[in-house]
């Protein structure tokens, strides 16, 4: 072989090291996640990387059902006050420390007492915490609450070492250390955030990628780029107006499923002095407003079809839903009918919304439309940050916002339609919708709730202090060579089964 | 030199103290709350309350200015209300990314700015001066955050010559860090060197019709020496201003097109840590790009003094 044949050889080997491993995965983020600590952090970007990271006590089946996940089994005392909870023996965090009762005891402690923690009033119902066994805990609560199991399902329930979270303290996140299939290898911000298989998982068998990076990309149309590129293998929120050119491309598949959450207009019904507009005071005005527009309209028109008009906190698609009423039909002159008798011809009304262009071209369709039964909608961009100020302060008439859904029904609705809810920003009150609500936080029969909730939303679509509009659509484009892939209505990237072709 | 140096930079400390104050009494006014931002969708009154505490955002704003004023002096800019990271630490993240970006871009400028100056200086009215007018004209005039993205998906997506975005530290893998850099550095640089023809160009011209220039050609000189010996030496000065100007504007941060490509340098973080009111990153930013920006005035200053020799009398 001569020099430059070994030159080149050694070139191209150095070359070939310096791209992904093929067992790599690479997944494009919207945004950046903030803290990596499951009971500080907020964002639906930080979840997904949670996915990988951090194993919950359960989990959820694409159709809602709470399955097993570090906690094997479980069963509600009587009276509904006990939750008692068989975990998975042999499972060790990413630092070796090992998975028990005691481990979930910590993780709840923590939750309630760390004071940065943001999931305190996700596990508020828990009273104490009691070790029963090396591998069996149990849960005393106040009051029944029919919700926790679906906390348990999130951050509330995510498991983080008891051993590193006691030496880190609040700073956690920054080295986080949790028992999931993947372990925390580095993070740059607005860069990267890699793991890498953590090889003591309990259910390695099931992962087949030896790192996965997370790249947070804002730019829908770069993101796209990059998967086309094969710079990344899949990501999320493909933007709903490049789903038709994705699916048109034979290296890309499309990927959907229909949020928990919902996207609407909230009415300042009694939030301070601004409360006090024709709007703000009259449900037939409210209804009007609601019935000028064409829900289907504004999906075909912002989102090309890709996401699902709503009527209700549930999306269509949720067993919540109330099939008896279903997204009305647009009735201009009904509208028109309502407004007269509340007294007006015309009348105008300001709305904020957030001044990105997605969420202001769906106002506009909305301002049009509204226009037509006699409402002179003024749009307010605002930045989103002041937007959301605003509505805390009651310094609004209405505001285009939106939630991004829970798994339990409860967490769509209670906080913002219940007198003392922690987001009721219209401060709509009505003792028997909390009597309603409260009801069907109690109790553990699905019927009986499902009861109370279509109780409770008959009431709210008559005062409509949320006028609901449509559902966001998760839509994940994935590199033709990946398999496995299983959509999941809370929009998360579960990657147990997902493997290369 | 060194005197004056060091008073150019006893000048520089009420500069900076100024801005730090104009900087973060501009964020104050700045409506939306950080705590209400950082809680998101969580919003408990107690936590709410508990991070107002821990970050002093209850405080008077001339007490906060001063605590963090304080900590500054002793090397500590704070934690990021977002991810808890030290600032200094994601400064110090962040700095190599941006100055790698500054220096291929600026690279990229003055290679294709300075001679397309001179040329159609030396050809004015011919057909490279028009050529030169019209490369500056577009360079000027096409927004960077679409050029990006044609580039991405031209040279990325259909070529395959390039990664379409992302980074890739110089010390890790310099040919991959440089490959990623080459877009973001090319579209920031191309706008840069629009610039810097036309003020190359102007110089260039108006050098070329002092006295001096005649009676070098008339001596027998080369038209080479002429133009790059005699000339361009002399019409330098104005082109290192504006160089280390925009030199110092790509150090704080290039905020569409570190957007486009992904480059995690100052822009993107400092955008980023606006939009979620993450005060003490905004300001350690600030801060630090003030620094920078002096620190690059001072360089030209002392650029003129060794250029051009009648300067160094001055004090």
């Amino acid at each position: 072989m001569t020099d430059l044949k070994r030159m080149t050889l050694a070139l191209a080997l150095a070359a070939s090291a310096s791209f992904a491993h093929a067992a790599d995965l690479r997944i494009g983020l919207q945004e950046d996640p903030d803290v990596l600590d499951p009971d500080q952090s907020r964002t639906f970007v930080g979840r997904i990387v949670y996915a990988s990271l951090c194993d919950k006590l359960v989990d959820i089946t694409p159709g809602l059902e709470i399955i097993p996940q570090l906690a094997t089994g479980w069963s509600w005392s009587e009276d509904g006050k006990t939750l008692t909870m068989q975990l998975r023996e042999g499972v060790t965090f990413h630092d070796g420390t090992p998975f028990d009762a005691e481990a979930v005891k910590a993780n709840i402690d923590r939750s309630q007492n760390l004071p940065e923690s943001r999931r305190k009033s996700e596990v508020k119902s828990i009273t104490g915490v009691e070790v029963t066994g090396p591998h069996e805990v149990q849960f005393s609560l106040a009051d029944p609450d029919a919700t926790l199991l679906a906390q348990f399902a999130d951050r509330a329930g995510m498991m983080v070492s008891p051993t590193a979270a006691a030496a880190a303290g609040a700073d956690f996140g920054l080295n986080p250390v949790c028992s999931g299939p993947f372990k925390f290898v580095e993070r740059i911000q607005q860069d990267r955030i890699v793991l890498e298989k953590f090889a003591d998982y309990w259910n390695a068998d099931a992962i087949s990628f030896d790192r996965v990076v997370f790249l947070p990309i804002p730019d829908t149309t770069v993101r796209l780029a990059n998967l086309r590129a094969g710079d990344l293998d899949m990501l999320e929120r493909l933007a709903a107006t490049d789903v038709a050119s994705a699916k048109g491309d034979a290296s890309l598949q499309v990927e959907e499923a229909v949020s928990l959450g919902y996207q609407g207009i909230t009415v300042n019904v009694a939030n301070g002095e601004r409360a006090n507009n024709p709007l703000g005071q009259d449900a037939r005005v409210r209804q009007a407003l609601s019935l000028a527009i064409d829900r289907n309209v504004i999906n075909q028109v912002v989102f090309e079809g890709a996401f699902a008009p709503g009527n209700q906190p549930f999306p269509p698609t949720s067993p919540w839903y109330d099939t008896r009423f279903p997204v009305p039909e647009r009735d201009v002159e009904k509208a028109k009918a309502l407004l007269k008798e509340a007294g007006f011809d015309r009348l105008e009304i300001e709305v904020q919304v957030a001044n990105n262009p997605v969420q202001m071209q769906l106002m506009q369709v909305v301002q049009a439309m509204a226009a037509e039964a006699g409402f002179d909608i003024k749009l307010t961009a605002k930045e989103f940050a002041t937007l959301l100020k605003d509505q805390t302060a009651g310094d609004y008439q209405a505001s285009q916002v939106g939630w991004s859904g829970r798994v339990d029904p409860d967490g769509n609705i209670h906080q913002f339609q219940t007198c003392n809810g922690g987001i009721n920003d219209s401060k709509y009150c009505d003792p028997e919708v909390d009597r309603l609500l409260n009801a069907a936080r109690v109790s553990n029969d699905t019927a009986e709730r499902k009861a109370s909730y279509d109780a409770a939303r008959a009431i709210l679509a008559e005062a409509m202090p949320i006028i609901y509009l449509y559902h966001q659509t998760w839509i994940w484009a994935l590199s033709d060579k990946l398999d496995g892939f299983v959509p999941y209505p809370d929009g998360m990237i579960r990657l147990e089964g997902v493997s290369f072709k | 030199m060194l005197g004056f140096i060091g008073r150019r930079l006893i000048i520089a400390i009420p500069t900076i103290v100024l801005i730090s104050i104009f900087v973060f009494a501009l964020q104050k006014l700045l409506p939306g709350d950080p705590v209400l931002a950082m809680a998101g969708e969580e919003r408990d009154p107690e936590v709410l309350e508990f991070l107002r505490e821990k970050y002093r955002l209850n405080d008077p704003i001339p007490q906060q200015y001063l605590h963090w004023m304080g900590g500054v002096m002793q090397g500590d800019l704070g934690v990021s209300l977002r991810t808890r990271q030290p600032v200094l630490e994601l400064i110090a993240e962040k700095l190599p990314v941006t100055i790698q970006l500054a220096v291929m871009a600026m690279t990229i400028a003055l290679m294709i700015g300075i001679p397309a100056g001179i040329l159609s200086a030396v050809h004015k009215g011919g057909w490279i001066d028009w050529l030169a007018n019209l490369f500056a004209l577009s360079g000027l005039s096409v927004p960077n955050f679409w050029l990006g993205i044609m580039l991405i998906l031209l040279v990325s997506v259909k070529l395959g010559w390039l990664p379409a975005s992302g980074y890739q530290p110089l010390a890790t893998d310099p040919l991959r860090s440089i490959q990623t850099m080459l877009m973001p550095a090319f579209v920031l640089g191309t706008g840069l060197a629009a610039t810097l023809m036309r003020h190359t160009r102007s110089a260039m011209l108006g050098v070329l019709r002092a006295d001096f220039i005649r009676t070098a050609r008339a001596k027998g000189l080369r038209e080479r020496t002429v133009i790059l010996k005699h000339a361009l030496r002399n019409a330098l000065v104005p082109i290192v201003t504006i160089s280390a100007l925009l030199f110092g504007e790509l150090l704080a941060g290039a905020v569409l097109t570190e957007q486009i490509f992904t480059i995690p340098g100052f822009g993107k973080m400092i955008v980023d840590a606006v939009f979620n009111r993450d005060y003490a990153v905004v300001q350690g930013v600030v801060l630090c790009t003030a620094v920078a920006f002096i620190a690059m005035n001072l360089a030209a200053d002392a650029a003129y003094r060794w250029l051009n020799p009648r300067m160094r009398e001055q004090g």
